[in-house]
């Protein structure tokens, strides 16, 4: 037959130790790349390495990267949620309304997550309960909820929040780390052992790599997808909550192309955009990377939209290069036997 | 009596090694015919496995030469090499003494070679007559498609295969076996020279089969040099001229059919000593452990009433798409039915998903092995412990350690072949990934297992590992129900046997009356087999 | 019948065309005349010539992120070169402003079909690319309409036969398209690679050229809606139809088009980007608040979405004889 396998009876558990397997793999390749850009920024500008300077940096990918985990575990799972920029705006809507009605901190904070739960609750449905195609029914509640900040905003905009609510975008945990950096730590950390420590981890994985079969095994798949969408909602929300504290302010266009940023991010950290693989490493390194390139750029005075090519480019040669240097391995391989 | 085989339990016993030589019988091909297409010393590997070696192939205008072997002989990668999906590593390929290669699949087919592929490969939203021209269509003269031409050639073609089929409507609405009629209109809407047929029967139903058989003596007639793929003996014998075997990827055999007998072919598709295939151990039958009554679904199945007791093995028989592992599909909460009601051991089961399923003892190991039972991608031991996760883990965090325990037991109880338990399921050959699929249901300790096909397309050396399995596994008192398409599987393994034809049961019968004749009559509909009182 | 009727997605969405203007007219008579129609069939243009070209992509089973910026970038460069270069006939600025685009859609499809980058991948790339390259061409300067010529910016408004020129060319388009999907062999490819990839490999079908095809196709169509935008609108900035690739998939969608790949037809495409148009021009007159257009978007595909969906839904192997002409 195929003579692939040995015919030994005892079959071991493992052939490489896991520490071996990481040293061949994107996560160290983007440990290598992040390296590379904070050595060109620290030597392209003086300024670069002061800490306040970097801890004003890292507003760049903090706000981001809490929805990237989030939206990490749904394209795991092999769909896409592409409404997350749209929740921000409707969510950060409902916030100012409540701010002008008078509500206190704690009941902004409460509505804000219940309404990027909401949001998410209606991805959802219409993914799990119809079995509708993610993609595009995202980029239809993407101009729903945006659509409902315009309705609500119109071109005006909320100004009126209570002083305490700037804590979450402008505070400080400890010296220079900021609220938002403490927050990001702390869902890297959740979000990290949720998906590679725990059941519902490990399920994700499977209905990525093989929904049919996952179901077959008794995965309850439907349910799974339904609760990754309240995630990428409840994220959302937090990552609303985080920025409209920053800004001080909401419009209907805040966020604006923010979804597409966090699916660079995603995919830059490699996860695959095709589902079954990724991981939350990965996702943390990109996010690092990401916000060292902004803030790089942004110290030499480079316009944020030239920056986006740097970051598309980056985007494609990142998933390119690897299987153009499998390609080309693979035929010296075979000029050379 | 050719071709039906008989109620014995062993279906291959020998002793004595077969030596690995070359096992060319007498050849008595006149040598004035030219040979149609010719291959000499094709080989092909794919990383880890090698699918071909060195062989040669001849095919003969106005003659049909059956190609046998195992599944994983080689058959399949030789007949993608032939249509140009495959480049060959080596060796060489002339048609009509003149060499050539086929860079692509149109390359193939210009060059006059067309098949009828196991798998059907056509496209569900076009219409009938674009899937037969599809590739090929003749253009008028501004490069557009002859629509006309197209209309009227499909329904001819379809005509002169006796398929009643509208050439308009949509190939979606088409049942299983019109797809295949079909894929058949398709491989001849092409003028070849070299006509391959792979598994053509496996979907058809006896009035079809005989069509076909008159089809292959048509293109014979006209000249053409027919490659028959098939593992139905009575087949074989009935319509080839010539046979080649394929073994482990090599060739070990070619000669006139006039000149060999269905035990030398086996003996050469096998190639050596396997000791009983069809193990099968006393077990003791207790009371009914799973009860189905009226399952009824809109469009695959209706009228489905059957009791499984404990340590029995039930076979399911029928056609290819019979409807019986849409049935099972449906038991096991994958579908919906649209009626039916289902007893475990006496209480009345409610089965809405494969989880409510699996929590009530009933498992189901899909027919297809890639797409439905194994999570390819994922390590050997994490599909091992997928059903059981909670098993593995405290308070939803897993437990590596708990999780390989799991994975080590089960996998040396089916004596598992691999280099490590960590290793993606996708490297495994056929036999050890089922292996693995029924090692995660056996974790989950279940009352009554579903195998739907468990030894389609796996070497011999693990079919019998699994049927040792099953039958032990009965003998342990759990309930096995055993789908099937092998004769000499239901009637060396089934303690019961119940027949599907087109959604319905259409005949039960036990241990003591198996016989071949009986249940292909049952599964094929009234009449005689072909082949049969012959 | 009425079974026949409702399989029919065009037929569907034809009916719910003819209810929204029932809606509309009914607060607004004044909304049902030829010439206001005329002027929304106008309007739409634009969205019908793209719409089509993303169709064909979607076909294939890819996608097209990247047309607004194609046509941003093309429509730029053509003002650019309107303004810089004054001698040029305005009718080669559009060919250049189609070939760049072509170009453009070329690199997306290279990428897809020699280096099997996912589509939406590459084209999440290319569209910051393509804006980007916009700046670095412009310096973020505007072209605004006194900097263009009298034809290039009055090309698509002049009256031939009583319907402006762009009317006529995104007729043409149709036209084109409605021949080269039902009677070319590409047409037929781009449906069988996107319905059944692995199947087309054994009819001979390449899908990485086909797909290539695709994207050319859907590039030359932004390069041209590139001129006729910034020629319209008579002004060229970076920014110029941000966001639009989306109401361009959306009409997709409405149209009955799959994001599966292998489902969709012209008239699907031309009637969901229709949908789309009526209802932009509509809100102003029966009195809702522009804002309100991005909410009733995003509803209406979510709507199309899931009636479309329950049309291609398989009812389940067909196994009972007598069920086989019923599904």
């Amino acid at each position: 037959m195929m003579s692939a396998e040995q015919t030994a009876r005892y079959v071991p558990d493992r052939l490489k130790s896991p520490a071996a397997r990481w040293v061949k793999s994107w996560e160290s390749l983007l440990i290598v790349v992040a390296l590379a850009i904070f050595l060109v920024n620290s030597f392209a500008s003086p300024y670069f390495l002061d800490p306040w300077n970097l801890s004003d940096a890292s507003f760049n990918f903090t706000e981001k990267a809490l929805i990237a985990f989030a939206m990490a575990l749904v394209i795991i799972s092999g769909e896409i949620d592409l409404s997350v920029a749209a929740i921000i705006a409707l969510t950060s809507t409902a916030m100012g309304y409540a701010a002008q009605a008078g509500f206190d901190t704690p009941m902004l904070v409460a509505i804000g997550l219940a309404t990027g739960l909401g949001c998410g609750a209606i991805n959802g449905l219409l993914v799990t309960g119809l079995g509708l195609p993610s993609i595009v029914v995202t980029i239809g509640t993407m101009s729903l909820f945006r659509g409902a900040s315009f309705i609500i905003l119109g071109d005006q905009a909320f100004t009126s929040y209570p002083a305490s609510f700037a804590y979450f975008g402008q505070g400080y945990v400890w010296w220079v780390f900021s609220f938002e950096l403490a927050l990001f730590v702390v869902a890297a950390i959740v979000y990290g052992l949720l998906l590679h420590k725990t059941n519902f981890g490990r399920a994700v994985y499977a209905i990525g790599n093989n929904a049919t079969a996952a179901l077959f095994s008794g995965i309850r798949v439907g349910r799974i997808k339904f609760i990754l969408f309240l995630l990428t909602g409840l994220m959302a929300g937090m990552a609303s909550i985080c920025l409209t504290s920053r800004l001080g302010s909401t419009r209907p266009s805040i966020a604006l192309g923010w979804e597409l940023e966090v699916v660079t991010m995603v995919v830059l950290g490699g996860v695959n955009i095709l589902g079954g693989s990724g991981s939350i490493p990965g996702v943390v390194l990109a996010a690092l990377i990401m916000g060292m390139v902004t803030f790089g750029f942004g110290l030499l005075n480079v316009p944020g939209i030239v920056m986006s090519i740097f970051i598309g480019l980056l985007l494609i040669l990142v998933i390119a290069l690897p299987i153009v240097y499998g390609r080309l391995s693979r035929r010296w391989a075979k000029g050379a036997a | 009596m050719r071709g039906a085989t008989t109620k014995s339990v062993c279906f291959i016993q020998r002793h004595q090694t077969i030596p690995r030589k070359h096992h060319l019988l007498q050849d008595t091909t006149p040598s004035r015919i030219a040979p149609a297409i010719t291959l000499e010393g094709i080989s092909k590997s794919f990383p880890g496995v090698r699918a071909l070696s060195e062989v040669s192939l001849t095919l003969y205008p106005g003659s049909v030469t059956a190609l046998v072997g195992e599944n994983g002989a080689g058959k399949s990668t030789l007949v993608k090499i032939l249509t140009g999906i495959y480049k060959p590593d080596g060796g060489s390929i002339r048609i009509n003494g003149e060499p050539v290669s086929f860079p692509t699949a149109h390359a193939a087919s210009k060059a006059g070679v067309t098949a009828i592929h196991q798998e059907t490969v056509l496209f569900d939203d076009l219409s009938v007559a674009e899937n037969i021209f599809i590739g090929h269509a003749p253009k008028t003269r501004f490069g557009f498609v002859d629509w006309a031409f197209v209309n009227d050639k499909a329904r001819a073609l379809l005509k002169e295969i006796g398929a009643d089929i509208d050439p308009s409507i949509r190939l979606r609405d088409l049942g299983i076996a019109n797809r295949h009629l079909v894929a058949i209109a398709r491989a001849l809407s092409i003028d070849a020279q070299v006509v391959i047929m792979d598994e053509p029967t496996a979907a058809l139903s006896h009035k079809e089969i005989h069509e076909l058989y008159e089809l292959v003596e048509k293109l014979k007639a006209s000249g053409k040099a027919i490659l028959f793929i098939s593992h139905k003996f009575d087949e074989i014998f009935r319509i080839a001229d010539r046979y080649t075997v394929f073994r482990d990827g090599r060739m070990v055999g070619e000669g006139l059919i006039s000149q060999t007998t269905e035990d030398q072919l086996v003996r050469l598709m096998v190639g050596r000593d396997v000791g009983q295939v069809f193990p099968k151990k006393q077990a003791e039958i207790g009371e009914p452990v799973l009860t189905v009554a009226g399952y009824r679904h809109p469009t695959e199945f209706e009228d489905i009433n059957f009791e499984l007791r404990r340590g029995e093995i039930l076979g399911f028989y029928g056609l290819v798409g019979a409807g019986r592992s849409e049935f099972m599909q449906s038991l096991f909460g994958v579908t919906k039915p649209s009626a039916g009601a289902v007893r475990i051991d006496g209480d009345i089961a409610v089965i809405r998903t494969p989880s409510e399923a699996i929590a009530q003892g009933i498992v189901y190991v899909p027919e297809e092995r890639g797409r439905q039972g194994a999570v390819i991608g994922l390590p050997i031991f994490q599909n091992v412990t997928l059903p059981s996760l909670g098993q593995v883990s405290r308070k939803g965090f897993l437990r590596m350690a708990r999780e390989f325990a799991l994975a080590r037991e089960y996998t040396a109880r089916l004596d598992l072949r691999a280099a490590s338990l960590d290793q993606d399921v996708g490297t495994l050959s056929g036999g050890n990934q089922q292996k693995v699929v029924i090692a995660k249901w056996l974790a989950t300790k279940p009352k009554v297992i579903i195998l739907d096909e468990p030894t389609k397309g796996i070497d011999i050396g693990s079919k019998a590992a699994v049927h040792a399995f099953m039958s032990e596994l009965a003998a342990e008192g759990l309930s096995v129900i055993m789908v099937s398409s092998e004769i000499p599987e239901i009637i060396g393994m089934a303690d019961r046997v119940i027949v599907m034809r087109e959604g319905r049961i259409v005949g039960r019968f036990d241990r003591e009356e198996l016989t071949a004749e009986r249940l292909v009559r049952a599964a094929a509909g009234i009449g005689a087999v072909p082949g049969e009182g012959a | 019948m009425l079974n026949m009727l409702l399989r029919s997605r065009e037929l569907l969405l034809l009916v719910a065309i003819a209810a929204l203007l029932v809606v509309v007219t009914w607060r607004f008579p004044g909304f049902i005349t030829l010439a206001n129609l005329a002027n929304v069939y106008n309007d739409t243009s634009i969205l019908i010539i793209l719409a089509l070209g993303q169709m064909v992509v979607i076909l294939t089973r890819c996608i097209d992120l990247s047309m607004a910026a194609n046509l941003a970038l093309c429509g730029m460069v053509a003002a650019m070169l309107n303004f810089y270069v004054p001698g040029l006939p305005v009718l080669l600025l559009v060919l250049i402003a189609v070939v760049l685009g072509t170009a453009l859609g070329a690199i997306n499809g290279l990428l897809v079909w020699k280096l099997d980058i996912p589509p939406i991948v590459v084209t999440l790339g290319t569209m910051t690319i393509f804006r980007g390259t916009i700046f670095l061409l412009s310096g973020g300067a505007w072209i605004n309409a006194h900097q263009m010529s009298d034809l290039f910016k009055s090309l698509p408004r002049g009256i031939v036969a009583g319907m402006p020129v762009l009317s006529w060319l995104s007729l043409a388009v149709i036209v084109a398209m409605l021949v080269v999907m039902r009677r070319t062999p590409t047409g037929r490819a781009f449906y069988a690679v996107g319905g059944n990839p692995h199947a087309a490999v054994y009819t001979g079908l390449d899908v990485g050229y086909t797909r290539f095809k695709a994207y050319c196709l859907s590039g030359g169509f932004a390069g041209l809606a590139g001129y006729l935008w910034v020629s319209r609108y008579a002004v060229a900035y970076v920014d110029i139809a941000a966001g639009f690739e989306l109401d361009v998939v959306a009409a997709c969608v409405i149209g009955g088009i799959s994001i599966a790949g292998g489902v969709g037809t012209v008239p699907g495409a031309v009637l969901g980007a229709l949908f789309l148009g009526i209802i932009k021009n509509a809100l102003p007159v029966v009195n809702i608040s522009p804002f309100a257009q991005m909410a009733i978007s995003g509803t209406v595909i979510i709507i199309a979405v899931a009636v479309n969906a329950r049309a291609e839904r398989r009812k389940g192997r067909v196994i009972l004889k007598r069920a086989e002409h019923v599904a």
